[in-house]
């Protein structure tokens, strides 16, 4: 025993009961399953290739990279404009300001889901609304297409993009900005050229923290798409539960995971990856 | 900084925002308050109905307190070994020590389809699917991650010069961690505990890929109520779930207030 603590540092032995777990019943079937996009259901890269090949599975995998794309770029943006007002007023407005916020992370994503239903449906309160006070004639179609599926999602992720962008400004240094100030720059200049610059960190942190977390989103899109708009996720929900084909699900789990390892590893790069999540926590 | 006009607009926009974030999830109230027995908007009428039936149906019943029993074990479970490999981390800390807890942190990041994938693929030979040892074990991996991050954040500001002081003055390895660590990182140890328990409380996408019939979780009997689409029930649940929701956070808030106050004395 001491001649292996001399070499192993003690503090090791409480980190293995969790490592070993995670290891063991996390890892190894994530390997398994890239294993099997190459080997089921025969040996090769035909999984791979359909992607070639088949015309819904483009179909699908440019959906969720698109739906992705426009819910990242409207919730960092809203994200931006929520943190920017959070970081320049009072404590006390910022407090109220961050309840709200983290309320909003804290409530269900199936009691969300479930209101955006009651919401958007065709007799749903906010069509039955707009037809009484006279705006429209008729229902607006929201669910069952990308627009049901849009709001559904950048409702969610806004509090994901905020959280980053917080750390991010709240580390400014703002004398820098009366700097540029007393110089003679305006006030637009000032926050065009220095202050969005600088938060750039941020800014990348909070894109890749949202379409990572986007890609694999599953349940707004099943119940807001209603069958019509198919993602990837779902896609593979209806591979494995339903057609029990374990080959393309893998392939297209393995091009996910990819993807999410080297937008991390990218994200690494700008900023702690703990303290994004530190805030985030869910 | 920009014009102060701006900043105004800007600041009305953001509260609008967050109204948003938040208000939307209230339509639940009305609806579970409806007389009728489809999903629709109370004209006039209100009735308690739908809570009673949630109240008294066997189905909810059970649902509740399995989604209690698994979440308390995950968080039990995840708080442990969470809390362990935290401070195991904190006094390793070399290279790969820093390594291990990148790979440690993928669970939570990593989009939870896949992760359903890797349990069901893993729980089929093991026998482990549709039970609550499967459950448990599957959210304890998905949440003990934020028991890590969060009792990380309580080392952070923890003086290493308390535990030599502990040991200099003959305490053991097991006192030191009982005595000296374990009461300064309380905070982080709670707040993981409680993140736990919501993450479980509240996961669907796993939960819907490794139960079946005889563990059926509370969000796993919402998530076929809001597919249906017609009982009102499930109304009445969401409202008991933002209840709790509310609740919860009046707690912490408090609790984390107070903890503040006693640090600042």
């Amino acid at each position: 025993m001491p001649a292996l603590t001399r070499h192993i540092h003690p503090g090791w032995l409480i980190i293995a009961p969790l490592l070993v777990l995670v290891m063991a019943l996390y890892l190894g079937p994530i390997l398994n399953i890239l294993w099997l996009s190459v080997t089921d259901p025969e040996p090769g890269f035909g999984n791979y290739a359909k992607l070639g090949e088949s015309d819904a599975l483009i179909r699908i995998v440019w959906t969720t990279v698109r739906i992705c794309i426009i819910t990242t770029l409207f919730s960092v943006t809203l994200g931006y404009s929520i943190a920017y007002a959070m970081v320049h007023c009072h404590q006390r407005q910022k407090n109220y300001m961050l309840t709200l916020l983290l309320v909003s992370f804290w409530i269900s994503i199936l009691v969300r889901t479930f209101s955006w239903l009651m919401l958007l449906g065709r007799k749903g309160l906010v069509n039955v609304t707009l037809e009484d006070i006279g705006l429209i004639a008729e229902p607006i179609a929201f669910m069952r297409n990308e627009l049901g599926v849009l709001i559904g999602m950048i409702h969610y992720m806004i509090p994901y993009a905020v959280l980053p962008l917080l750390v991010s400004m709240q580390s400014l240094d703002m004398r820098v900005m009366d700097a540029s100030r007393n110089l003679g720059a305006s006030g637009s200049q000032t926050f065009w050229r220095i202050y969005l610059p600088l938060t750039t960190p941020g800014i990348v942190a909070s894109t890749l923290l949202v379409f990572i977390l986007s890609l694999g989103f599953y349940v707004t899109p099943a119940v807001l798409g209603g069958g019509k708009v198919l993602m990837v996720a779902e896609y593979i929900s209806v591979q494995l539960l339903v057609t029990l084909k374990w080959g393309t699900a893998a392939m297209l789990a393995a091009i996910m995971l990819m993807g999410v390892l080297a937008m991390l590893w990218v994200m690494s790069r700008f900023m702690k990856l703990s303290t994004v999540f530190g805030g985030a926590a869910r | 900084m920009t014009s102060g006009l701006f900043s105004k607009f800007n600041r009305v926009g953001a509260w609008v925002l967050l109204l948003f974030l938040v208000t939307p999830a209230l339509i639940a109230i009305p609806v579970s308050l409806t007389p009728k027995r489809f999903l629709s908007m109370p004209k006039g009428e209100f009735s308690l109905r739908h809570f009673e039936k949630l109240f008294t149906s066997e189905e909810w019943l059970s649902s509740f307190f399995q989604s209690g029993v698994i979440a308390v074990s995950t968080s039990a479970l995840a708080t442990v070994l969470g809390t362990l490999c935290a401070i195991g981390l904190w006094r390793v800390s070399s290279r790969y020590s820093e390594l291990v807890r990148a790979f440690l942190l993928l669970p939570l990041i990593i989009p939870q389809i896949i992760s359903a994938m890797a349990f069901y693929r893993l729980w089929i030979p093991l026998g482990l699917l549709d039970s609550y040892a499967g459950l448990i074990l599957a959210h304890t991996i998905l949440a003990a991650p934020m028991v890590l991050i969060t009792v990380s954040a309580s080392l952070a500001t923890f003086d290493p010069k308390l535990e030599q002081a502990s040991k200099n003055l003959g305490a053991s390895n097991w006192t030191t961690m009982r005595r000296v660590i374990l009461p300064s990182i309380k905070p982080g140890v709670f707040a993981g505990a409680l993140f736990a328990f919501i993450l479980s409380w509240d996961e669907i996408v796993v939960t819907l890929f490794i139960s079946k019939f005889s563990v059926y979780t509370l969000p796993r009997r919402m998530w076929n109520g809001i597919r249906e689409n017609t009982d009102p029930t499930v109304a009445a649940a969401a409202v008991v779930l933002i209840a709790i929701t509310v609740i919860a956070f009046v707690i912490t808030s408090i609790m984390s207030r107070r903890s503040a106050k006693s640090q600042a004395q």
